[in-house]
């Protein structure tokens, strides 16, 4: 990416608004102990009050997790192993009468499963184009809180596939479900490194909906239509 | 947008007057605030992140000179392009400036009120380019020529009936006879209209719902998912954020992401929360190849140092119009700029003077129920009590309201003679009311009985009262 200049920037513009703040703020000259406060809540971030609905064992959590997707129009798919993925997918695919070409990603785990053992199921790599009906992605993680999938875009995982076909469905594994937002992040920060971010990392509660007509909700807006989340049990590799 | 505020009162007697605009704000005690109520309930912790929220905000902004340059540090560490515009102008110029480097035609945008606030689409189009609102409120509003008249819900004041006739005058590539009596039928006509927007666009410009200094992001909050087909599908992502919505770090917004929603629609969690940091990796197969961040002032930093410092702790949920009676009554438009509701009434006077936006802290009965609604604590009462008195104080109350506080204030400084003519005047009222209980007519109210009954009172002035409970005289 060559660096872009920004000649129409007014000259001190931001020297001018810090200088404003700063003025406000009744900040004379540089401060130590204001740096200090700063550093320090960037590089330990505290956690503030945790929501006592996801203090709780890890098995409760998979259990509200799976039912607060359900109760935001999601399906939720459970399978014992990774390997049971493409069966359940093309299963839901078939019942929900819906094209079997699916936009994937190069995650490692997703492409490794046996796809071509399921008729009527295609895989197009890479981003989703216009035409794409189907998108299917994997979380890095997923918060029982609010029953929210952590996507994060790369060639692993398009951000395409999340957002422009019809039907997305997405694949976590029940080790990858925690309690607390602040726990996903922290599964982020381990993945990229701390202060370091994905371009996209995108939080999923379910379909894309509105209420702008009348005030009535109405389930697939400009993403997709339908949302199906594969819950894989178990992350041992398939016995055979 | 040139303010109408100064026509507030004619504004607002149009509104309660319109039988279309009454019947699209009936929906809001049932729809938003409800959803409120009881999304609340089952979050017993609301109450108290309530408090961790205010005390986030109060952190950042007390030291956001360093919060900004850490965010700008981390962005431009992760590619983005980061410009500071202190005026609406200047953040025109910069976006207009992008879009004319890039050969851009279509220009798609995700919904963002400080977008509005600059006035940002009317300059794009005068410069030839096209620009397509993708919020499905934004894009109705859009079509009509009209603005937002709420912060979330842009074209809540519209009724199903008048989306199916706009639809019908506007879509004519499709067959004339197509049904679209179901919402949903609506919402999948414009969503084919604008997916074609969406692939076809150039540049795409979304908001921000936050800035995280941690890791140099920018988060926009969606149901639609518009937003993110927006800075997806374009070459080039254009974020423009004011420079009060900088947080320090991912735990911080958290408590945040976990107030919005509820406040605001009365869910859980948005559908989609997107955090973008730079533009597309070497590696990636999409996202945007371009990806700037304007940081707006325009005013936020004189704010700051002064008395309304506390509104710009403001996460923009709409809690307190929706609860506000004077916004159902009258519904966004009539107060006559960008922002509508009490945090409008605070906002506006600060964005574009007391002279032009003092109706709107007028327009506030101060029944509380906006600051104990708003997730951040704003004391939006106390704040429209500073632009009455700044109002006063610049002389530019109306005479008439002057002599009548100028009466009250030579009754008030004699208490003898104030409590003998309040004594005299409620037992009056009170004896001329008992009756019905209340006025349809009074001499010298007419302005207030013209659109409303005035209660009666009771018979014994509030110190008769207080006088009494404090001898121990059983109620």
């Amino acid at each position: 990416m060559s660096p872009i200049d920004k000649p129409a920037d007014r000259d001190g513009a931001r020297e001018a608004i810090l200088g404003k703040v700063r003025k406000s703020l009744g900040i004379d000259g540089q401060s130590g102990a204001r740096d200090a406060v700063v550093e320090r809540r960037i590089e330990r971030p505290v956690r503030h009050l945790t929501p006592a609905r996801v203090l709780k064992p890890k098995a409760d959590l998979e259990a509200l997790f799976a039912a607060t997707l359900a109760a935001q129009f999601s399906t939720v798919l459970p399978v014992a192993e990774f390997s049971d993925v493409p069966g359940a997918v093309a299963t839901y695919l078939r019942q929900t009468n819906l094209s079997g070409r699916l936009g994937i990603g190069s995650d490692p785990l997703l492409e490794a499963l046996a796809w071509n053992g399921e008729p009527g199921i295609t895989l197009v790599p890479g981003r989703a184009a216009a035409d794409t009906e189907v998108g299917v992605s994997r979380a890095i993680a997923g918060a029982a809180e609010t029953g929210t999938l952590f996507l994060a875009s790369g060639p692993e995982n398009p951000v395409t596939l999340t957002f422009m076909p019809a039907t997305h469905i997405v694949v976590i594994t029940s080790d990858d479900i925690v309690g607390p937002y602040e726990d996903a992040f922290n599964v982020v920060r381990k993945l990229y490194g701390p202060g370091l971010m994905p371009r996209t990392l995108n939080l999923v509660s379910g379909p894309s909906r509105t209420a702008d007509i009348g005030g009535k909700i109405v389930i697939g807006a400009h993403g997709p239509q339908r949302l199906a989340v594969v819950i894989v049990k178990s992350t041992a590799p398939a016995a055979t | 947008m040139i303010p109408q505020t100064p026509e507030f009162k004619a504004n607002a007697r149009a509104a309660l007057a319109d039988p279309q605009l009454q019947r699209a704000l009936s929906g809001l005690p049932t729809g938003l605030v409800a959803q409120r109520t009881s999304a609340k309930a089952r979050l017993p912790e609301f109450e108290a992140l309530r408090d961790v929220g205010r005390d986030v905000r109060n952190h950042a902004l007390a030291h956001l000179d360093l919060y900004l340059e850490t965010y700008e540090h981390n962005a431009t560490a992760a590619g983005a392009v980061v410009h500071w515009a202190e005026t609406g102008a200047e953040a025109r110029d910069i976006i207009s400036r992008i879009c004319t480097e890039a050969g851009a035609r279509i220009v798609t945008k995700g919904k963002s009120m400080i977008s509005e606030e600059i006035g940002l689409n009317a300059d794009l189009e005068r410069q030839g380019f096209e620009v397509v609102e993708t919020d499905l409120g934004e894009y109705l509003i859009q079509i009509r020529g009209e603005t937002p008249s709420h912060i979330i819900a842009p074209a809540i004041h519209l009724t199903q009936d008048q989306v199916e006739a706009d639809f019908r005058a506007l879509h004519t590539h499709l067959p004339a006879d197509r049904t679209l009596v179901e919402p949903a039928e609506l919402v999948a006509e414009a969503r084919g209209v604008l997916r074609q927007k969406f692939l076809s666009a150039d540049v795409g410009i979304t908001g921000a719902n936050f800035l995280i200094a941690e890791t140099g992001s920018s988060i926009i909050v969606t149901n639609e998912g518009n937003g993110d087909l927006t800075q997806s599908l374009a070459r080039i992502h254009i974020v423009i954020a004011s420079i009060d919505k900088v947080i320090p770090t991912l735990e911080d917004v958290t408590t945040l992401l976990r107030l919005l929603a509820r406040s605001a629609t009365g869910q859980e969690f948005t559908t989609y929360t997107t955090f973008s940091t730079g533009p597309r990796r070497p590696e990636d197969p999409d996202g945007p190849e371009e990806y700037h961040v304007v940081l707006l002032d325009n005013g936020r930093s004189e704010l700051l140092g002064s008395e309304f410092s506390e509104v710009l702790r403001c996460i923009r949920c709409g809690a307190c119009m929706n609860h506000c009676p004077v916004y159902n009554a009258v519904g966004g438009h009539a107060y006559g700029w960008v922002y509508p509701g009490p945090i409008g009434s605070v906002m506006t006077p600060a964005l574009i003077g007391v002279k032009a936006g003092g109706h709107l802290p007028n327009a506030s009965t101060f029944c509380g129920r906006c600051e104990s609604v708003c997730p951040m604590k704003i004391p939006l009462p106390k704040l429209m009590r500073h632009w009455r008195e700044a109002e006063f104080e610049q002389g530019l109350t109306p005479p008439r309201y002057r002599r009548g506080i100028a009466l009250w204030a030579w009754f008030a400084k004699r208490p003898r003679l104030y409590h003998l003519a309040a004594r005299f005047g409620i037992a009056a009222l009170s004896a001329a009311g008992r009756g019905k209980g209340r006025f349809s007519w009074l001499p010298f109210a007419s302005a207030w009985t013209r659109d409303r009954d005035l209660p009666a009172p009771q018979g014994r002035t509030f110190q008769q009262l207080w006088a009494e409970t404090q001898r121990g005289v059983p109620r």
